[in-house]
């Protein structure tokens, strides 16, 4: 059961890799489509024996490694951490799998589609079951490399390559601070085994590295390195342009995996970032700017897909501010249902698209909503979950996220809880933005697409189902184990909390006024959406108009892209462009082509003493005898 | 007088009388019979040789020992293996007299009577009964220009060389008293000093032996006579007469003259160095590839040489492994210059083997082997001989021949892959079907220069044994 939510993917991946192209389309499909289902069943059960059965287990497959002091096996550590994150991946990733049928029903190549899909799925499996920092690692490179290929999956495409190159790029920058991360861990602790690791800790707070604590240099490098995965301001860039891949491709990173590795490995190394307390006021700091930033710059984008990532984004902000807090549980939470919440959201952008034929600029939409009832409501499910209205999933834990945000010590942890109760504000406000331009008003699509305006088939509707019951419940039922008054018991350890931590307590001790406050800027952001655009439409503009310099630098991101292109891109263009002019082609291909044209030179004259006339022969062999004598008589030295 | 230590070289001598018998008497043509004839005395002169007792004979003038059986065992292969390759081609050019078998064989004769000299006389005797055959059979093809040529040009420096060598070999008479090599030896390492004559009568020697081996500067034959002479008879002029050249050069240098390794180790630094550069740079240019191969030859022999010229054990053990990988690479890519027919001609031209990835994949895959084994890469049998004598230079401190056989290779290579990439990337016709004979050849030395990297033990036994025996 546990090595099969595992390997299951990788089973699938393998057969509509490889053999996808004389097995046939559908065969291929779904092959990997059982097996992501299998492993879901056995994800599940794994979750419900070690989470409610409180049993936790590892599981060493092989040795890896065994080198000098380094000892690694490949080992599957199943604790409530990793359970709750296979049991969501694994259920996510089925649903998508199954929702790509349909979804990719044209596309001409749908083996390497979802052999694709599937080898994501079991790398992020083998990341959150890792024993070790280094299997952890493999995990996260080949999310990675996944990634890229999914991104990428339009090769012909050059927007989609770029694209892919960009998230690859980006998320190298991270992963050099993890692998420092990592090897600063082995330095420190003499293993990367998250046992030795954890039970080191207390030792390990007496140990400086270059003057700091060696445990908050550690938790500052894994931090930054999940700050590339997870999309945190500075490193974000990648993430919306990650939309050139297909829509369930979206859904699968954004939602469910990929994004959300950073915030498990802090949950992981909760033991360690616990005694860091000026890395967490940091982590605490970036993720509610995070979730500032991306909110406001989701209110302004025109692509469905883009409004949707930008707000994975600040989604993600929040995620971090809780882990900032010392509340991982409530990042876990939240990580959890806004999994459930956010498939939906882009599996019916996709549908949204789908019907549309293939448009995505929610300025051509419009007045669709009876005709696609169906995705219409379920729109509606994931935003009211998204927006945490009350009794909805996001609901639960966002409230919990902020709470604990006000329960927490320290500036960074007031400006967190402000910042988050705008951007709560902002989400509520870009979602029926995004409902009302995308749905309601005068059709502003072309007559001929209009006419071909259709629900999607049931196979991609069924997953959005089995989504928007997560997006409903998952908040509701869990809550209770996961931040509630069960916590301690349900996450068994493999989250700790420091003994002078007392947050997961103190969080549910906040004045009544706070529980409320989301809900309320919640809704009034809903109502003010209402008022712009469904009673007001012509408001917007002249808003937009009125503060030009604000639009702007919201439409454009805050300029992010344009500062790296002009601070990093282009500087090192230029040295690239300099290092291939001179230092490749004149000076490495100069010397090895000189060699070889001086070569072809001095064989030509070599060869001109072969003039076929036995005398010169006979010449050459007496000054070679006479060169050999004086050699001998005068002796020349070697 | 110790008439059953001479037993290979008795049974040759006799086989080749009475297949000159065999040849003359009947009216009817039986020059296959004597080839199966020459080819099989070869072998039982092969299985002789194994079974030869160590010791001298005829007064000392002829010595057998672990190292003369090593190259007996090479030599005799190589002419075997040049046999092998020839008959078939003999006979569609319609030169399959018995005369080819039986020159062929008293060649084999005489550099078996090289091996073992233990005698200036011997040695003369030996190497005038090898380069007699050698001429005719240059010119074997007598009826075309070119084999003429070649046979004659041959046969002029030739005469050069020989008297150079009996210029050389009056003057170490002369000075040292005696023409036994034991003899030489000892007035080499008389307390007295070394005479000056005998030092220039040891150069004039070298000189001559250099000829055969066709080392820089006395190499100027090799490209003429290998592009003139018939195909098999190139085949046969680049393996067993180069491997017995070799093997009287190392006796003369390493044996009576072993103590003035000083002096005449920097002559044949030169000739190393030389003939690594001319065989890698001479080569490139090349469109005839029996040319092409007689440039690599003269390369192949800058590299054994480096292992003599090096005067270490570690250095004439990487000779002889040298050599010996040599002798059957070389062999088996002449097997497949031998296979160029087209239509019934007979073909020389690099850019004739274009299309035979195609049209005869087997061979282009051997063809493959064999070349790069030539440049040295692994784990082809051709590296570890590189492998061995760069090893015993780096050793010896000899930098300079190191980093220049390094770089030659480098050089070198550039010609052998030329020829891979004619026959994998241009397009061409198909050749006639080969002959079995040479099928065989070409698997034999084919998986000998494959899988010597895996069996590499016996090899390198026997040649440290070699050396053993002849450094003492």
């Amino acid at each position: 059961m546990y090595v099969g939510a595992v390997f299951f993917p990788l089973l699938g991946a393998c057969i509509s890799g490889f053999f996808g192209r004389w097995i046939g389309d559908k065969a291929a499909q779904w092959a990997s489509v059982i097996c992501m289902a299998l492993a879901a069943i056995c994800g599940v059960s794994a979750f419900i024996q070690v989470a409610y059965g409180h049993a936790p287990a590892t599981l060493e497959i092989a040795t890896w490694l065994d080198v000098g002091g380094l000892q690694l096996s490949w080992a599957l550590r199943y604790d409530t951490l990793a359970a709750v994150m296979v049991g969501m991946v694994t259920v996510a990733s089925t649903m998508i799998h199954l929702y790509s049928v349909g979804y990719m029903s044209h596309d001409p190549t749908q083996p390497r589609f979802f052999a694709y899909l599937s080898l994501f799925t079991f790398m992020m499996l083998m990341l959150v079951t890792a024993d070790n920092l280094l299997q952890l690692f493999f995990g996260w490179e080949g999310i990675g490399l996944a990634s890229y290929l999914l991104i990428g999956y339009w090769y012909e495409k050059e927007s989609a390559n770029r694209a892919a190159m960009k998230a690859f790029i980006v998320n190298r920058v991270g992963d050099l601070f993890f692998m420092l991360g990592m090897g600063l861990t082995f330095w420190t602790f003499g293993s990367i085994e998250f046992n030795t690791i954890f039970q080191g800790v207390e030792a390990a707070r007496q140990v400086t590295f270059a003057g700091f604590p060696v445990v908050e240099v550690i938790a500052l490098l894994f931090f930054l390195g999940a700050m590339g995965k997870s999309a945190q301001i500075g490193l974000h860039t990648w993430l919306p342009d990650a939309m050139e891949g297909p829509t369930p491709v979206s859904a699968l990173i954004h939602a469910a995996t990929l994004v959300t590795a950073g915030v498990f490995l802090m949950a992981r190394m909760s033991p360690v970032v616990e005694y860091a307390p000026n890395v967490l006021g940091f982590i605490t700091f970036i993720g509610a700017t995070t979730a500032f930033f991306a909110a406001s710059v989701g209110m302004v984008q025109n692509d469905i897909k883009r409004v949707i990532a930008y707000s994975t984004c600040s989604q993600l902000g929040y995620m971090f501010f809780a882990i900032g807090v010392g509340a991982y549980q409530a990042a876990v939470f939240h990580l959890f249902t806004h999994a459930f919440f956010k498939a939906l959201l882009f599996l019916s952008a996709g549908s949204v698209i789908h019907a549309m034929s293939d448009e995505q600029d929610i300025r051509k939409m419009g007045g669709i909503w009876k005709k696609i009832p169906v995705t219409y409501a379920m729109f509606w499910i994931g935003s009211l979950a998204l927006a945490g209205v009350p009794y909805f999933a996001g609901y639960y834990s966002k409230d919990f996220v902020l709470e604990a945000a006000y329960a927490g010590h320290g500036w960074t942890a007031k400006y967190a809880f402000l910042m988050g109760i705008v951007a709560a504000f902002m989400t509520a406000f870009y979602s029926w933005r995004l409902i009302i331009l995308t749905f309601h008003g005068t059709p502003r699509a072309d007559h001929h697409t209009m006419e071909h305006v259709h629900e999607s088939p049931a196979v991609m509707l069924i997953p959005l189902f089995g989504l928007a019951v997560g997006a409903l419940f998952a908040g509701a039922y869990f809550s209770g184990d996961f931040v509630g008054h069960h916590w301690a018991e349900f996450w068994n350890g493999s989250i700790v909390n420091a003994p002078h931590n007392h947050i997961m307590h103190e969080a549910h001790e906040v004045p009544s006024w706070v529980p409320l406050a989301p809900t309320v800027v919640g809704v009034a952001g809903i109502v003010l959406a209402y008022v712009l655009y469904m009673f007001l439409p012509h408001l917007p503009g002249r808003i937009a108009a009125a503060v030009p310099g604000l639009y702007r630098f919201l439409l454009n991101k805050w300029y992010f892209d344009e500062l790296y292109d002009r601070a990093i891109v282009q500087p090192l263009r230029r040295l690239a462009v300099q290092l291939w002019k001179v230092g490749d082609v004149k000076i490495i291909d100069g010397m090895p082509n000189g060699a070889a044209s001086l070569t072809a030179q001095a064989s030509g004259r070599v060869v001109r003493f072969q003039t076929g006339r036995v005398a010169n022969y006979a010449f050459a062999m007496i000054i070679g005898l006479v060169l050999f004598v004086s050699i001998f008589l005068f002796g020349v030295g070697r | 007088m110790n008439w059953t230590l001479v037993l290979p070289e008795l049974v040759l001598a006799l086989a080749g009388l009475a297949a000159l018998v065999a040849g003359v008497l009947p009216k009817r043509d039986t020059s296959f019979a004597i080839n199966m004839g020459v080819f099989g005395a070869m072998l039982l002169a092969a299985v002789l040789v194994m079974a030869q007792p160590e010791g001298t004979a005829f007064a000392g003038q002829y010595v057998s020992d672990a190292f003369t059986r090593f190259m007996k065992l090479l030599v005799l292969a190589g002419a075997a293996l040049g046999l092998l390759v020839a008959m078939d081609w003999n006979v569609k050019e319609g030169l399959a007299k018995f005369e080819f078998p039986l020159l062929l064989l008293f060649s084999s004769l005489g550099m078996m009577v090289m091996v073992s000299a233990n005698d200036l006389i011997a040695l003369y005797l030996g190497l005038e009964l090898l380069s007699l055959s050698l001429y005719v059979i240059a010119a074997f093809n007598r009826d075309s220009e070119r084999s003429a040529e070649a046979g004659l040009k041959y046969f002029i420096l030739g005469s050069l060389a020989s008297g150079l060598l009996l210029y050389g070999a009056s003057l170490i008479y002369g000075f040292a008293g005696s023409t036994n090599f034991d003899r030489i030896a000892d007035a080499v390492s008389a307390t007295e000093g070394v005479p000056f004559g005998l030092v220039v009568g040891l150069v004039f020697v070298l000189a001559a032996l250099a000829f055969k081996v066709s080392a820089v500067p006395f190499h100027m034959w090799t490209p003429d006579v290998y592009e003139g002479a018939p195909t098999p008879v190139t085949a046969f002029f680049a393996s067993a007469p180069k491997v017995a050249a070799i093997a009287l050069l190392t006796r003369v240098a390493a044996g009576p003259f072993g103590e003035l390794v000083e002096q005449w180790q920097q002559v044949l630094i030169l000739a190393s160095l030389g003939s690594m550069i001319l065989g890698a740079l001479a080569a490139i240019g090349q469109k005839n590839i029996k040319r092409l191969m007689a440039y690599s030859s003269i390369g192949h022999i800058g590299y054994a040489l480096m292992g003599l010229a090096v005067g270490s054990d570690l250095g004439i053990r990487g000779l002889l492994l040298y050599m010996a990988i040599y002798l059957f690479t070389n062999v088996g890519a002449f097997a497949v210059l031998v296979a160029m027919r087209r239509n019934g001609r007979a073909l020389e031209g690099i850019d004739d083997l274009a299309g035979l990835g195609r049209t005869d994949p087997a061979m282009a895959l051997a063809m493959t082997v064999f070349m790069l084994s030539m440049a040295g890469i692994p784990p082809l049998a051709g590296f570890f001989g590189k492998l061995y004598v760069f090893l015993a230079a780096v050793y010896g401190g000899y930098w300079t021949l190191a980093v220049v056989g390094v770089l030659t290779s480098a050089v070198s290579a550039y010609y052998y892959l030329r020829v891979i990439k004619v026959m994998y990337f241009d397009a061409g016709e198909a050749l006639d079907a080969r002959p079995t004979s040479l099928s065989v050849v070409l698997a034999g030395t084919g998986l000998f220069t494959v899988f010597f990297f895996a069996f590499p033990a016996p090899f390198l036994a026997a040649a440290q044994a070699a050396v053993a025996a002849l450094v003492g």
